[in-house]
Parts: C-alpha cells; structure tokens; sequence
C-alpha cells in the first residue's frame, strides 16, 4: 500500500466518479477512458506488465474510442444529456452502492489468500502466456476467435441492411 | 506492376531535388531584393512629367491643357494652372501647371492620360516600389517629385522615346523654318 | 569510448551526487536528454523539411532567417508564442485545453522504450514494444478530443476521419511487428536489437535484409505515415480541403504545440521501426563498428525523416475510401502473409530453401493482391438515384 497505490486508486475512483456525475456524454466517456487507464496502471503497479500494458491498448485505445464513436454516430453529441434532476434518488444510490461494498469487502477479508502468508507470485512471463493459448487452450482460442468473426460480420450486414432500406 | 509508379514519381523528385543544386533550370526563384527579374520596355507603373534640359521649372513640357485631368477614369490627377506664360520647346509661350497633383493609392495605371496628352508631357514610369509609411500625404505626389528629365524617358523607352524625339524635332525644324519665313515674304 | 560516453558521464555524476537523492538524480539524467534531444531535432526538421520540399519544387526553402535559414524554427516560436489564443465561444473549455496537453505527454512517452545506443535506454521493459503501442493507441483519444471540443462540424469531421484511419492502419503496423517479435522471440527492444547486431561475414543481420523483413517493413513505414497523418495520408489535417482539419479552431502556440506532439509521434515510430527492422544501434557493416552506436541510431533516424520528406514531396493525398480500401483489402492480408513467411523463415533450416519459400509467398501475395487493387480502380458505371 504505498504512494503510488492511493496516488492510482485515486485517479481510477475519480475518473469512475465523473463518469457517472458529469453531465456531457463525451465527458462521461472520456471520464470512464481515465478510469481505464488508471486500472491499466494499478496493474503495472502490480507488476503485471503484459495484463497492464494489454489494458491500456484495447481498453483506452479500442473500447473508449469504440465508445466516442458510438456516442456521436447515434446522439449527434451536442445534446447534453440532462443531470439527474435533484428530485431523483441519490440516496436510495448510495445506500445501495454502500450494501454491496460492505458485502463485497466482507467477502474479500473472509477468503484464504489474504490470511494466508504471502506466496511468491507466479511469474506468468508472455512466453507462458502464449504457450498456454497455444497449447492448453487453442480450443477456447478458436471458438473466441470464431465468436468476434460473427459479431464482425453481423454488424457489416446490420449498417448495410440501413443503408439499402430506403430505396 | 503496382507500386511502379510511387518509384518513378520518388525518381522524378530526387532527380528534381539533386539538380537544383546544379542545374539553373531547376531552381528558378529570384531572390527578389537582391536579384531582380528584368523589366519589360513597355511596362508601366505610374505616370510622370517630362521636362527637358536641366530646370524642371522651365523645362517642363506640360501645358496645364487640363485634358488628362478629364479624361483620367478615377480622377487622380489635380491641375491648376498659372496666371502667367512661358515659352515651350518652339518657343510659343504656354501656360504651366502651378500645381499638378497625382494621388498614388488611386491611380490604376491605365495610360490613358499618356495616351491623350496633346504635348507628350506625361510619360509612365516603371518603378513599382512605392510604398511609404506616412500616412498623410506620402502617396499624394507633387509636381517636384513628378517632374523628370527627358534622359529618364529616353533611358526606360527607348523605342518611343526615339520616335517622340524625332516628331519633336520635325516640329521645331518646322518652326524654325516658319519663323525664318515671314522675314523673307513680308 | 566514445560509445559509451553518456552512459559514463550518468555514471559520473551519479557518483558526486548523495546516496538520498540519486534515484531522482538518475531518473532526472535520463529524462532530460529525451527532453533536450527530440524538440531540438523537431525544430531542425520543420527547417530542413521546408527546405527540402522547397528544393524538390525547384525552389529556395526559407533562407533569410538565419545562415541559410537555419533559425527560422525561432521565428516560428516566436510567432506561434506571441499569436492570441482564441479559443471559440462555445468550444468545451476544459477539453479544449486538455487535447494538446495529453497528446503531448503521450507523444514523450514510447521515447521510453527507444534503445538509443548500446546500454542506453530509459526503461528496460520486458514488454517494451506492447508499451509502445499501447501509448500509440492513446494518442488517438487526444486527437479526438481536439476535433469535438471546437464545436465545428469540420473538425469534427477531420477528427473521426482521423481516428478511422488511425485505427485501420495500426492492425497493419501492429501484424508487421508481430513477425519481428516472433523472429526475436521477445518483446523487448533491447533484446530485438542485440538479436540484430551480429554479422555473417559482411552482411549484418537486420531483419530488413530478409524477405519477410523488406516487406514487412514497407508495410511498417506506410502504416507508420498513415498512423502520424503524414502526407500522403494526411486527409485529417487537409490543408487544402478542410483547412487544418482537427486542430482549426486551435491558434498560437497550442497549434504549435499539435505540430510538435505529431512530428514527436512521427520520430518515434521511426525510432520503433529502426529497432525492429534496420538493427537499431547496430553498424551496417562490420569495418564501420568504430562508429558511436547513438551516432548509428540517429543517422537512421535521419535517413527514415529524409525518406519521409521526399514521399511528401512526391505523391498527391490519398482520398478517404482509398485509404481505408488501402488499409483494409491490400496491407492486412499482405501483413498476415508476412507474418506466415516469417514463421517459415523461422522453422526452415538455414540456406536458400528457406529465402526461396519466404519471398514465393510474398511475391505471390503481392501480385494477387496488387491485380485486386488495379481491378478495383475502374470507375464504375455511374448510378442514378432519382427522388421517389
């Protein structure tokens, strides 16, 4: 638990915040794009280097600008989403958001990794990574890879289906 | 093959870049102030006064016959004319301009009041280079800065300063020849 | 000695400075030569690249400034300081303000990773060429932000376009990579290069010297243009069509610094290429390992820049949908089959079968591919759509 840990944690749980309270959709995404990166760094920190670094480039590079795109193909983007008007129930959020914190926590203390005494992480180097995907898992590779071809696929269709429709 | 083309466009360019160090063909800037374009014999800029001799005074062949001041399109030109006579290049006595005026900013170099001018007294020039930074009347010019001697003229054009020397002097010859004649018949 | 003269003089000072303060004295002597080094030669490179264009469109470049105009980067400094900063009235502020600043602290960041000479690199990483481009990857996001903040529905415009074309050409950038990583065997860029500084006989074993590595790094370098909205790729940035695309509303010196953070990008992926393909550091031939490593590394990097002025000196913009189709149905297949005959270059014995096997799959990719792309230039019979 050192500097860098809370300095991390801090920007991760602002970026989260901001992402649910800013009122500009873009802000929220490009909020939610900060929270990636910080998570991306958690795990550096952690000394996950390929998980980290793997993090940083689909999450901030693909999903965030996945989303932006999303965001202004289909609302335009200038619109500004109205904030939750103070008559909604915040409070009803934050007991909730508090209940599953306190079971999540409970949850987490009460398992065996933490009592137990630190065991040396395993250093799952790329090259254990890639000779398991490879070897161990090559099934579960293929069928992921299949999956991802179909959505690719099916979403070509599904914006060339809009396009002929009116004519 | 594709991408032979990229080659031979990257080989076009090289050869251009290389042979601009050598080839005067392949870099034709002129670096302005210092090297200068040469100017063609009819180009013109703006006008001015011809006078001949060396006094710009009494050489100055305009008349203040006004018709350039009438003609010129936008009207840049101011012309007063003298309460007094002098004689001019056949020794008839003329008016002179007292003040003759061209505004800078609004003349457009169209020519016409060389064009019109009875006593080839105003000539264009082809200096370019005129700007100035007072505001007040820099660009309004008088009869000092306007007035030029002839060798100017004859220097810029030669061609028409040529044949305008040699209409003048048919025209002195014949006054002169009028002027010895009236001794002899009377 | 001179090779490792920067590494000693770290070194050196590291010795006279007390034990509490050396690590921020050691992180400090390594930033700061980054710092230093690459503006000054992106100052050196506006100079020489407006200078080179200018002599391949047979005309002087800037010359008055200095000795032949070499300080015209400070008037352009000067100038770009002292512009007013108009920022539009209904422009997002706070992102507006933001776009420069993040693409510039990822535009330093890969610089990290750059093994500059031998034993000099700021930070080992075992994953160094992932981290490379995954700061990549980042830099998109800067860009969008600057068009959306402006409010305009050009920049706007330039800025999805830009971050289409981003996106596509990395799948290309990244497959090439991958053939290196593979020949290598690590992502490290230090250990990419030591796998590259040896020779056999006279010739040194860059991967660029290899069929799959020629190919793959002209797919790198065209991936690489494409990736910095370099010309002939720089539909983003259009100076003649949308004026400066996503970065219009932006003036003084925020617009200069974008032009920093994307010539930055633009030596940094150099800098990637050269490390993965022509050996980084190491000497072209034998006799010449007298030379510094550092002086090898920057003399490549110089030759990648000239490469890149003289191809935008050359070829007219690519449109928008010749780009992508570009992208898409010629450079990802071709990259894919790089990277098999990479894996074949790998797992066949040493000897001509191998150089015979490797460039038959590249030449018999290219060809197909290249007939693909012909057949697609033929304009199409023009279609009418009347209103119903």
């Amino acid at each position: 638990m050192s500097a860098t840990f809370f300095i991390l944690a801090a920007v991760t749980l602002i970026g989260a915040c901001a992402a649910m309270m800013l009122r500009g959709l873009v802000h929220c995404a490009l909020a939610l794009a900060v929270a990636f990166a910080g998570l991306g760094t958690l795990y550096l920190n952690l000394g996950a280097q390929f998980l980290g670094l793997a993090q940083l480039l689909v999450y901030v590079g693909a999903i965030a600008v996945l989303i932006v795109f999303v965001i202004l193909l289909t609302r335009g983007g200038d619109s500004d989403s109205p904030a939750l008007s103070p008559t909604a129930l915040p409070i009803a959020g934050v007991l909730v958001a508090t209940a599953i914190f306190a079971i999540l926590a409970w949850a987490i203390f009460h398992t065996v990794a933490i009592h137990s005494p630190g065991l040396p992480a395993p250093q799952a180097t790329i090259r254990q990574l890639g000779t398991s995907l490879m070897e161990g898992y090559v099934l579960p590779l293929e069928v992921i890879g299949l999956m991802l071809t179909a959505a690719l696929i099916g979403a070509v269709i599904v914006a060339m289906k809009e396009k002929q429709d009116p004519r | 093959m594709l991408g032979m083309g990229i080659v031979k466009g990257l080989v076009e360019t090289a050869r251009n870049f290389l042979g601009s160090f050598t080839d005067k063909d392949r870099l034709v800037t002129v670096q302005f102030p210092e090297e200068r374009l040469p100017v063609a014999e009819a180009a013109r800029n703006f006008p001015f006064l011809i006078y001949d001799g060396v006094d710009p005074e009494q050489g100055l062949r305009c008349v203040a016959c006004q018709i350039c001041e009438k003609e010129c399109p936008p009207r840049c030109i101011t012309i007063e004319k003298s309460k007094d006579k002098k004689p001019d290049f056949v020794g008839k006595q003329q008016f002179y301009p007292a003040v003759f005026d061209i505004d800078v900013s609004v003349c457009m170099s169209c020519q016409i009041c060389v064009e019109v001018c009875p006593f080839d007294a105003i000539r264009m020039d082809n200096e370019f280079e005129l700007s100035t930074d007072d505001r007040f009347g820099g660009l309004l010019w008088t009869k000092e800065k306007l007035a030029l001697p002839n060798e100017h003229y004859m220097a810029i054009h030669p061609t028409e300063a040529a044949e305008v020397e040699a209409r003048r002097a048919e025209e002195k010859a014949q006054a002169e020849a009028k002027k010895q004649q009236p001794a002899v018949t009377k | 000695m001179p090779d490792q003269m920067f590494v000693l003089l770290k070194h050196w000072i590291l010795g006279y400075s007390p034990a509490v303060i050396q690590p921020a004295v050691s992180i400090l002597l390594t930033i700061i030569p980054i710092l230093l080094v690459f503006p000054v030669l992106f100052a050196l490179t506006t100079v020489l690249e407006r200078k080179g264009l200018g002599r391949i469109q047979n005309r002087y470049g800037p010359n008055r400034v200095g000795f032949y105009g070499i300080l015209q980067p400070m008037a352009d400094a000067l100038k770009s300081l002292t512009k007013e900063d108009i920022v539009p009235a209904s422009a997002d502020h706070t992102v507006h303000f933001l776009a420069p600043l993040v693409l510039l602290a990822v535009a330093f960041l890969p610089y990290a990773v750059l093994p500059i000479g031998r034993n000099m690199i700021a930070a080992n990483l075992d994953a160094g060429v992932l981290f490379f481009f995954a700061i990549g990857a980042i830099s998109e996001l800067s860009v969008f932000m600057a068009g959306w903040s402006s409010r305009n529905k050009y920049s706007l415009l330039g800025a999805m376009r830009a971050v289409a074309q981003m996106i596509s050409y990395e799948v290309p950038l990244l497959l090439s990579s991958i053939a290196v990583i593979m020949a290598a065997g690590s992502l490290s860029t230090v250990e990419i290069v030591e796998k590259q500084a040896g020779f056999s006989g006279i010739f040194p074993h860059w991967y660029v010297l290899t069929p799959w590595g020629f190919a793959g790094f002209v797919l790198f370098m065209i991936a690489a243009t494409a990736e910095t909205n370099r010309s002939p790729f720089d539909l983003p940035e259009g100076e003649s069509e949308i004026i400066a695309g996503y970065y219009i509303e932006y003036s003084g010196f925020k617009f200069a610094l974008f032009f920093l953070g994307e010539y930055l990008g633009m030596f940094a992926i150099s800098g990637l290429g050269i490390t993965l393909f022509l050996g980084g550091w190491s000497a072209p031939l034998p006799f010449l390992t007298w030379i510094p490593s550092w002086i090898w590394f920057f003399a490549k990097l110089v030759g990648l820049i000239i490469g890149f002025i003289w191809v935008r000196g050359t070829l007219p913009r690519l449109r928008m949908d010749q780009l992508m189709n570009f992208a898409w149905k010629f450079m990802l297949p071709m990259a894919l089959v790089v990277v098999v005959s990479a894996g074949a270059w790998r797992f066949l014995p040493q000897g001509l079968t191998r150089w015979l096997v490797s460039t038959a799959f590249i030449a018999v990719a290219y060809t197909l591919l290249a007939r693909g792309v012909e057949t697609r230039n033929k304009i199409a019979k023009r279609t009418y759509r009347f209103a119903e």
